[in-house]
């Protein structure tokens, strides 16, 4: 099902038929990478460990049992402020859509991860910078629904600029409704597992993202409140090496492991199996 | 200190002023002028106070002299009793809470608090929070709850701070917590917005059953400025970013996102404090004899109903 909709996305034109495209070049250290080996590895550079981002689906499937993942996202967004920058939402929300093929910044559905049954949410950074307005807040809402309903474990893949400032105080409610909405887990003792990659700031990180039973992040991945930028400019001085990124979080105690993405749905498997009250015994993977 | 959008007011005020200086001391009757002057600037008040520009209404938010949380806990309630410290850390002056006495009624409160003058301003950081505020916040709704009395929360915050002491001590990770800590209250809780909403740093005290605005505060994701700054690239944009937010309690109304307005005096709170206050005062009695009725699970369901139902999106 999820290969299926892999091969109906739309491919950049002319991608494998030039030769440089089989190639591409690592964000961090520059080395020249074959894409094919490149995607393989998760996206992660062999070179120097450079976590890149992630395409959702490939996301999907680094974590979800082979087969097993039924989407249920559905929702659409509106415009509901009649919101206009230099360029009106409505419009913008268009682009996004063109762009990714997504109706939204939320990729999300049933699954298996390790055998345990699990409801997996992931935002998608390339549609309006994975933030958080009215369909986002309401998926993830319905997400944990659904786990409650149902008896699964809850696995989100935050990747987000924060809360969606063309819906303004609407998209901050959905911090508040997020939040909320996961005491129904709480209720049912069901786990729940948040990943934090690059980025996660704003309202995701401080709402849904931060309250997980156990919080992992990718290496690098910048975590935090305010942006970087926000902040250099209200301290008016240069940030210390390292600020904000997964491993000053872990060194701050706000999570519980930077792991590598080749490694992630392993600690994932054992974290859920861990704690999912319906999984026996079960050491390893 | 006047606002621009103000200046016309107060010259003819100053002219009303002139006029009557001249009778005074001339002894010539200039009764007649002087009652065609005052009409006009009731007339020119009506114009200019009703039909404020969201941006106006911002700068409203923000004016010296706007009553402050601790202003409505010394004027409205009785034998406020000022608790400090978040037990881990510090005691953050950018948030005030204790116990206090609401017309005989006990109650616990908890609100931003902006200095009155630039010196206190510095000391409570711009009402900003640090992480040990919303912690000092979160102590504080566990004694609500443990005592069964209801909670009231003032929002007045431009946002939480961004610094880099705020990151390190997870200033996300206590936004969420109190947000979360808020939403599980078996008490009546009961937000007022009384100047600046301004993003998670507002909304982490306002998870209430009822929020109240007062009628020129304004509430968003993001202040104008900053706004304005990421989606024109040029903070000088602020007013266009406050007419887009949809900041204004008439629109947070039409939302849902504020259960009620309450009135301020005309040309602002700041105008008449006193009467702001009361006029507070009467909302929260109001809002609390209509949650008096429900039991603990009633009021964690009303809220917890409330907030899953806001949201506007296409099924
Ligand atoms: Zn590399």
């Amino acid at each position: 099902m999820a290969l299926e909709r892999l091969f109906r996305r739309k491919r950049p034109s002319g991608e494998n038929r030039d030769i440089p495209e089989l190639w591409t070049k690592c964000e961090a250290c520059g080395a020249q990478l074959y894409k094919k080996e490149f995607k393989e590895n998760l996206y992660v550079c062999p070179k120097c460990g450079h976590h890149h981002r992630m395409p959702v689906w490939e996301r999907v499937e680094s974590l979800a049992d082979p087969g097993t993942f039924q989407e249920t996202t559905r929702l659409a967004p509106l415009d509901p402020l009649g919101f206009v920058d230099t360029k009106p939402y409505a419009e913008r929300l268009q682009a996004y859509q063109k762009e990714t093929g997504r109706k939204d910044a939320i990729l999300g559905g049933t699954c298996q991860i390790g055998g345990v049954p699990a409801v997996l949410l992931v935002m998608d950074y390339a549609f309006a910078g994975g933030s958080m307005g009215s369909v986002v807040g309401e998926e993830i809402a319905r997400g944990v629904e659904k786990a409650a309903e149902e008896g699964r474990a809850l696995v989100i893949v935050a990747a987000s600029g924060g809360a969606r400032m063309q819906e303004a105080a609407l998209s901050l409610m959905q911090m508040a409704k997020t939040v909320m909405s996961l005491d129904l887990l709480w209720q049912k003792r069901l786990p729940y597992v948040s990943i934090l990659t690059d980025p996660t700031t704003g309202g995701v990180t401080a709402s849904f993202a931060a309250l997980a039973d156990v919080i992992f992040a990718e290496p690098g991945a910048l975590i935090g409140f305010a942006g970087p930028r926000v902040i250099r400019q209200t301290i008016r001085q240069e940030l210390p090496e390292g600020f904000q990124r997964a491993e000053f979080l872990l060194k701050h105690g706000m999570v519980d492991r930077v792991t590598d993405r080749r490694r992630l749905k392993g600690e994932v498997v054992r974290a859920l199996r861990h704690l999912h009250p319906g999984v026996p015994y079960a050491p390893g993977v | 200190m006047p606002l621009e959008f103000e200046k016309p007011i107060l010259e003819l005020e100053k002219r009303i002023q002139e006029l009557k200086e001249t009778a005074r001391t001339t002894g010539v009757d200039l009764e007649a002028e002087i009652r065609l002057l005052e009409e006009r600037l009731a007339r020119l008040k009506r114009e200019i106070y009703g039909n404020l520009t969201p941006w106006q209404r911002v700068q409203l938010a923000r004016a010296p002299g706007r009553p402050t949380t601790l202003d409505v806990l010394e004027k409205a309630f009785q034998d406020f009793l000022e608790l400090h410290g978040d037990r881990a850390f510090a005691d953050d002056p950018a948030i005030v809470g204790g116990l206090a006495y609401l017309e005989g009624q006990k109650v616990v409160v908890v609100g931003h608090q902006k200095g009155r003058d630039t010196k206190e301003n510095l000391q409570r950081n711009f009402g900003m929070p640090h992480p040990e505020g919303y912690r000092k916040a979160m102590r504080l709704m566990d004694l609500a709850d443990r005592f069964g009395y209801p909670f009231l929360s003032f929002i007045d915050t431009p946002g939480a701070y961004p610094g880099v002491s705020a990151e390190e001590r997870g200033q996300a990770w206590v936004i969420a917590q109190s947000i979360q800590r808020m939403g599980r209250l078996r008490v009546p809780a009961v937000a007022v917005i009384l100047g600046e909403g301004g993003s998670g740093g507002a909304l982490a005290i306002g998870v209430a059953n009822r929020v109240l605005i007062l009628e020129n505060a304004w509430y968003s994701v993001i202040s104008p400025e900053s706004c304005a700054a990421i989606l024109w690239r040029d903070a000088k944009e602020a007013p266009k970013a406050a007419e887009a937010l949809k900041l204004t309690a008439q629109d947070l109304l039409r939302f849902k996102v504020v259960d009620a307005i309450i009135p301020e005096p005309e040309g602002g709170a700041h105008k008449d404090p006193e009467r702001a206050i009361q006029n507070i005062k009467e909302a929260l009695l109001k809002t609390l004899e209509e949650l008096k009725g429900l039991s603990p699970e009633a009021l964690y369901q009303d809220r917890y109903r409330r907030f899953r139902a806001l949201g506007v999106y296409q099924d």
